[in-house]
């Protein structure tokens, strides 16, 4: 008998899984629901309708206790009380609303004229943090992997690098806006920043990592220190390489807000602002919640192709999931596909007879 | 041919290895240094198969892989065809006890890794590692992963891709350690039987003195420090009394028997315990004992 799912160490069914799954968004969802809803749990405020003799006007927020005092007030007084309905503060807009406007946002022209979409807002959002870690990617991921085989280089490279990721990356900013100006080099400078140094030390961790036997193995056989590098560390590394890039990707998206609130206001994080300034906080949360179905979205995403990329790790995707790839990757692929035809059928690999 | 012409014969052949009172200290903790080994001296020679059993600490792991060049020797001398060893090379194949294949190679990918590292073109290594394979048995798992094997197989593999490599000498630690014992008496048979195939030196370690002892042509027995040893240290190498090739029936043999013996007088030197003096463990409790 396994143990199960609760236990330490526990298994867990397929279909529990997919239900937990679910359950992790709809109780927070089922939380957030309550608290708008249904009116005795929190509801702090009062939104006025009748002031009355008060000296309240419609549409005004007064905390409970205020309001209440101001009721007895007037029956004192022998005026009119005034008369509202609970409600929370405006900062927690309820999710039908929140629902409206991740609908209205895409549909509403921007309030003034020349000022991003929402989707416009969302794509420059994007762009900035695919190029800010591409560039990380393209510099850490080579040095982090150095750093972990060889020794003598991460003497040389992780100190200072250890020194730098505790300056925290907003803390370039103006610097960045110097050297770079105001559109988006400076942006991208600080998803680089805020992502470069980790992916160095995380790497090279993950890159010392790799079972020692394996290098031995390969030394045995006449590995020199270039093959051993290409052929055995970088492969051997490169399940593990996938998954650490999918948690940085993530790391960089906490760098965007910043990011783009340095010289020219921009993206998401701006639209987010702006809607802030107008008290649009259902707008606020929808960007919030867009943030965060973009990230959770392409994380799944990610996964997905990863247990298609690594055959030799074992785990075996479901037949379905494996036509479904085979036609999303076809493109991808058909460059190799016709390489390895006109291999096949070049003259020189004809079989004699 | 008679067991002491056989012996004659080996003796005649070259020496492929030839280690001169070789030392071992690692840097211990505190400033010490733990010797691992002490004063080891002893020759193979060419096609011999020569096991090293002694008892859990005393130093075969180090021995084989300084004689492998994964681990620098303190004092005292390697030497393969009489060139001193330093650094690991394809001349010295080696054969973990734990599993080293590749896995995000196919199987035969792996037995082609140290052909492709001496520049044999991709189609010769290829059609070369399925003969490999084809001698371990294993052709039909050639485009197989190596987590889709047993462990019998993925040891069978890794000594298909050492020998591909083409050493003077193939070294192995406890490959079989991990088996259980029927997959271990197959493997067993199996590497007498590419070692009968293969013009290859055999140095095997291993702690299971019947496994020493019907592999081998010599068994060297290493010893735990001791007073007058501060690191491990060759007891004795003793000749196998069997004629070649070995069957399982040997082990029943008065010969197989000797031997075991006395390799095993080695390794435990007769002690008397003094048994009154241990303490006595109490598992069950007041009431519930058997005796
Ligand atoms: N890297 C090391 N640093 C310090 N001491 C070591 C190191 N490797 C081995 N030793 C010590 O050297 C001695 C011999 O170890 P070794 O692993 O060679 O034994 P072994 O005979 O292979 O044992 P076993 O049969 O358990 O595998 C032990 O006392 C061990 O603690
Ligand atoms: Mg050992």
């Amino acid at each position: 008998m396994a143990r199960g799912g609760w236990r330490v160490g526990g298994e867990l069914s397929p279909r529990s899984a997919a239900v937990l799954w679910c359950c992790a968004f709809l109780l927070p969802l089922a939380a957030w629901c309550a608290v708008s809803y249904v009116p005795w749990l929190w509801h702090p405020q009062v939104l006025i309708s009748e002031p009355g003799g008060s000296s309240y006007s419609a549409g005004m927020r007064v905390e409970r206790a205020d309001f209440a005092a101001a009721q007895r007030e007037a029956a004192s007084a022998g005026t009119a009380p005034p008369s509202g309905e609970r409600v929370n503060p405006i900062f927690l807009p309820a999710p039908h609303a929140v629902g409206q406007a991740l609908w209205t946002g895409f549909t509403t022209p921007p309030l003034r004229r020349g000022d991003p979409w929402l989707h416009e807002s969302l794509g420059h959002s994007v762009s900035v943090i695919l190029w800010g870690f591409v560039i990380a990617s393209l510099i850490g991921v080579p040095l982090g992997i150095l750093c972990g085989a060889v020794p003598a280089m991460a003497r040389l490279v992780e100190p200072f690098v250890d020194f730098i990721r505790y300056m925290p990356a907003p803390a370039f900013g103006a610097l960045c806006v110097a050297v770079l100006g105001i559109n988006d080099a400076p942006k991208i400078a600080i998803i680089v920043i805020g992502t470069l140094f980790q992916m160095v030390l995380v790497i090279a961790n993950t890159t010392r990592n790799l079972d020692r036997s394996l290098v031995e193995a390969a030394l045995t056989l006449g590995a020199s220190d270039k093959r051993l590098l290409l052929r055995v560390v970088v492969p051997g590394i490169l399940p593990n390489l996938y998954t650490d890039l999918r948690v940085l990707l993530g790391w960089a998206w906490t760098y965007l807000i910043v990011a783009e609130l340095i010289g020219a206001s921009s993206g998401i994080s701006w639209y987010i602002n702006q809607q802030g300034k107008y008290r649009a906080y259902e707008n606020v949360f929808a960007g919030i919640i867009l943030i965060g179905i973009i990230g959770l979205v392409s994380d799944q995403v990610l996964a997905w192709i990863g247990r298609f990329l690594f055959p030799w790790s074992g785990q075996r995707p479901s037949k379905p999931s494996q036509i479904a790839f085979a036609i999303v990757s076809f493109p991808l692929r058909l460059p190799w596909i016709l390489l390895v035809l006109a291999r096949k059928h070049h003259p020189a690999n004809q079989v004699k007879p | 041919m008679s067991v002491s012409d056989r012996f004659r014969r080996i003796a005649a052949r070259p020496v492929v290895l030839d280690v001169q009172h070789l030392g071992m200290a690692f840097p211990g903790s505190g400033g010490g240094v733990v010797h691992a080994l002490h004063d080891v001296s002893f020759q193979v020679r060419r096609r011999e198969f020569v096991t090293v059993v002694g008892a859990s600490g005393c130093g075969k792991s180090t021995l084989v892989r300084i004689l492998a060049g994964l681990t620098a020797h303190s004092s005292g001398e390697v030497l393969l065809d009489g060139r001193p060893v330093n650094g690991p090379g394809p001349d010295r194949g080696m054969v973990f006890q734990g599993y080293t294949l590749f896995p995000w190679l196919s199987v035969l990918k792996n037995v082609m890794f140290g052909l492709e590292m001496q520049e044999v073109g991709h189609d010769a290594a290829r059609a070369e590692a399925l003969q490999w394979l084809d001698l371990v048995g294993l052709a039909h798992k050639a485009e197989a992963w190596p987590h889709q094997l047993s462990g019998g197989q993925r040891q069978r593999v890794a000594i298909a891709r050492a020998l591909a490599a083409k050493p003077r000498i193939l070294l192995m630690d406890e490959p079989f350690g991990a088996l259980d014992p029927q997959t271990r008496a197959n493997l067993q048979e199996h590497l007498l039987q590419i070692w009968s195939h293969v013009d290859i030196t055999i140095v095997f370690i291993t702690h299971d003195i019947d496994e020493a002892v019907w592999l081998a042509d010599r068994v060297l027995v290493l010893q735990p420090p001791d007073a007058a040893h501060p690191g491990g240290w060759l007891r004795e190498a003793v000749e196998v009394p069997l004629p070649v090739p070995r069957t399982r029936a040997m082990l029943a043999s008065d010969a197989f028997r000797a031997t075991r013996e006395r390799i095993d007088a080695l390794i435990h030197p007769p002690q008397v315990h003094a048994a009154e003096r241990l303490p006595v463990f109490k598992l069950t409790q007041a009431g519930d004992e058997i005796l």
